[in-house]
């Protein structure tokens, strides 16, 4: 996180909700505006955004996905800091979206400079706005579930735990597989059932060796697969994306998607 | 256990490789196979942690995978130049040197030579680069016996097998089964203490380093500088085949090599603490030529294969990196997919996510469409790498190459289409949103879904699928949250919130 300079606090950001979220996860992207609120940060909603093309680009289709991705580098072209609650997404535009428009000189400096403004939730409120202690109050065991793209492409390790055990009622209680894959992975974990349905499982059996009954994560895809095994087994394992718990508060009522 | 080993279920690779095309049977029969869990269960207690502890030790690990790195990208930027030098070294020492186009040039070559010396019974030690060009059948199809010495090769070659791991090649049999193996094999009493199954196999190893007239052996790193070759092993027998019989063969990919003696210190630090988690193997032989007039053993004839088989047009493309790869395996090990199926269901020589992508740039992109597709992209490879290869984004450029060839399937095809096409129109897409909401409904219960259709089928085979919210993000944005206002920061005294 060695590119971050000193600046003043953040004022204004735009928000890439993901189309996961939008869809699917509606209260991680409600949980992340009033987040960034309560830190006085006012948050734009460019009306336009649809997905980040991921999908696409990691099935190998390139041309859809720039097609995709292109209309993000206008819609945000004129965004101070763009705030990706996903790391999969987000690792979209910081890593991907430079190599997808390389050849273009145009377009690539334009995904050149969209990129270097681009934070995933975590980080952005550990190195940008430089806040660790939110405020949140959550009563619960919580453990945390590393998604591999902001792991290994962003590098974001311990950003998210820090925010984690910074909140009031919370104990941070570690996971031995905490940083394996879960077997989501997008399409895979449809074309490919049985072996990420035995990641998954691995996964699961790790988390009940925790001892948790919160897992948290930064992407609603990991949580989304996580969640939906767990309710097929008929577990009580609470799933909740970061946001959500950084916004938890004991006078609101906490939106957790029980599996 | 002991019945396992005949009429197995799993796939077991045969002397043949299984082919890649029936991945997907071969990962579900592999998942199925409990002997084979349990035998992968090794990597996760034994392989990962030892290799992590050994990288930590290092203190250094870090540097010293970037100047391995670094190494490889100055010598493939040169690799012509390299080993023209490396081969008037070793011919000055006399090395006699063989350029093989391919597999088949290869093959030829070296039974080429077996033929000119005469030679009856080949001992081998463990090579990677022998098992790419299927040299055994090849031997024995030309009347030679031919013995693996490495011992989890030894193993395999018993059972009539090929190897499922890069530097383990029997990981994927348990101890009993192996127990079975040597006790049928080769007539001795069952046993299941490994001291005494080393033994028995050491026994039977020696008498046959005194029978042979030929040792074939790869080559972990060839020095241009000196014209050596490398060898890496643990348990002797490669310092034995290349030493005892009366003619050396070393078989190498022409990626092996490294300019200057001095890279070998800090390749072999990577080499070993990522394979092994050993800061030295137990022997590291370096072999600059045959015995010489005054010496007192060594072989009299030393023959290096230098082999292309593909590796030039890997050169020039865009996953030139997948070159650097030292064979060291730890990608295997710590790769979620490689633990939960094991080797052979990859079908080809190099599994893992290594493999992935070496093995539609070796044998095609059209008959192993599967590897590159079955990953989930998590980056454990790169992580364990000890120079770095980018393997996820060698995936992904592999996945793109199969699109443009078209070889990606109808229903994908217009599924990416569509997808675009909503994508790109946002009013499309904010009307495609509460329909989908109204058509999954009845089948909606507290907010997930436990079937889909085809071809999303597959994911609710194990695991529920989140319905599409009743109200989307952007829904609430327009109700509610847009008319929310921060807090004005420093105003309002909220409790415990962003201190620095």
């Amino acid at each position: 996180m060695t590119r971050l300079a000193e600046r003043p606090r953040p004022s204004r950001v735009a928000l890439f909700v993901t189309c996961l979220g939008d869809v699917f996860y509606p209260e991680v992207g409600e949980a992340t505006v009033r987040l960034l609120h309560r830190l006085g940060i006012a948050v734009d909603f460019p009306r336009g955004q649809t997905c980040c093309g991921q999908p696409a680009f990691n099935a190998g289709f390139r041309q859809p996905a720039k097609d995709v991705a292109r209309r993000n580098l206008t819609l945000f072209a004129n965004a101070e800091y763009i705030i990706v609650p996903s790391g999969s997404c987000a690792a979209m535009w910081r890593v991907f979206y430079p190599e997808l428009f390389a050849d273009d000189p145009v377009l690539g400096e334009q995904a050149e400079a969209l990129a270097a403004r681009t934070y995933e939730l975590a980080e952005f409120l550990v190195h940008v706005v430089g806040v660790e202690r939110l405020g949140a109050v959550f009563h619960g065991k919580v453990t945390y579930h590393a998604s591999c793209h902001l792991l290994r492409e962003l590098g974001v390790a311990e950003e998210p735990r820090r925010l984690i055990s910074q909140v009031e009622g919370t104990e941070l209680v570690p996971m031995d597989l905490a940083e394996q894959c879960c077997g989501f992975g997008g399409t895979f974990a449809v074309k490919y059932p049985e072996i990420s349905d035995a990641m998954l499982q691995k996964k699961i059996a790790s988390l009940k060796r925790a001892g948790a009954d919160t897992l948290v994560s930064c992407d609603a895809g990991c949580l989304m697969h996580i969640a939906g095994r767990l309710r097929r087994q008929g577990e009580t394992i609470h799933i909740m994306h970061l946001a959500e718990l950084l916004n938890a508060s004991s006078a609101t009522d906490v939106q957790t998607s029980k599996p | 256990m002991s019945t396992h080993i005949a009429g197995h279920t799993a796939p077991r690779g045969g002397a043949e490789h299984l082919g890649t095309e029936g991945f997907q049977e071969h990962a579900r029969q592999a998942l199925q196979d409990a002997p084979l869990q349990q035998a992968l269960q090794l990597l996760v207690t034994n392989f990962v942690p030892r290799r992590v502890a050994a990288m930590a030790a290092l203190g250094n690990a870090e540097e010293l995978r970037t100047e391995a790195r670094a190494i490889k990208e100055r010598t493939m930027a040169r690799l012509d130049e390299y080993l023209e030098h490396f081969a008037t070294q070793a011919q000055r020492v006399g090395v006699q040197v063989h350029w093989a186009h391919d597999a088949a040039e290869a093959r030829q070559i070296i039974t080429g030579i077996a033929q000119h010396i005469g030679a009856h019974v080949i001992v081998k030690g463990k090579s990677m680069a022998t098992e790419e060009i299927h040299l055994n059948p090849h031997l024995e199809q030309h009347g030679y016996e031919v013995v693996e010495t490495d011992l989890g090769e030894y193993i395999i070659q018993l059972a009539g097998e090929t190897p499922s791991h890069i530097i383990a090649p029997a990981i994927h049999k348990t101890r009993q089964q192996i127990a079975t193996l040597l006790h049928e094999q080769l007539g001795t009493p069952y046993t299941e203490v490994i001291p005494e199954m080393t033994q028995i196999a050491r026994r039977a190893l020696r008498e046959q380093f005194l029978r042979a007239d030929m040792g074939i052996t790869g080559a972990n790193f060839a020095i241009a500088e000196t014209g050596a070759i490398v060898l890496v092993t643990n348990e002797g027998n490669g310092r034995l085949s290349s030493t005892m019989p009366r003619v050396h063969v070393a078989v190498m990919g022409m990626e092996k090599i490294i300019p200057r003696l001095a890279d070998l210190a800090v390749m072999l630090k990577v080499l070993t603490n990522s394979a092994t988690g050993q800061k030295i193997s137990s022997y590291v032989t370096m072999l600059t030529g045959p015995r010489r007039a005054h010496d007192l053993d060594g072989p009299e004839e030393l023959h290096v294969v230098i082999m292309d088989n593909g590796r030039s047009a890997i050169l020039r493309s865009a996953n030139r990196e997948a070159l650097y790869c030292l064979r060291c395996g730890a990608c295997l090990n710590v790769c979620p997919i490689y633990q939960n199926i094991g080797g052979h269901a990859y079908g080809w020589v190099y599994p893992g996510p290594i493999g992935a992508v070496l093995t539609p740039m070796f044998t095609g992109l059209d008959t192993a469409q599967h590897l590159p597709r079955a990953s989930t992209l998590c980056g454990a490879c790169r992580e364990a790498c000890p120079v770095k290869i980018n393997i996820p984004h060698l995936l992904l450029n592999l996945r793109q190459q199969l699109v443009e060839r078209h070889d990606a399937s109808w229903a994908e095809r217009v599924l990416f289409t569509l997808w675009s096409w909503i994508m790109r129109h946002p009013r499309l897409y904010e009307a495609v949103i509460p329909l989908a909401a109204l058509a999954q409904k009845p089948l909606v219960k507290q907010g997930w879904l436990s079937r889909l259709p085809a071809p999303f089928a597959g994911w609710t085979q194990s695991r529920d699928f989140k319905a599409v919210a009743a109200r989307s993000f952007r829904q609430r944005w327009q109700e509610t949250l847009q008319h929310e206002r921060p807090v004005m920061y420093g105003t309002t005294p909220e409790k415990g919130l962003a201190h620095e």
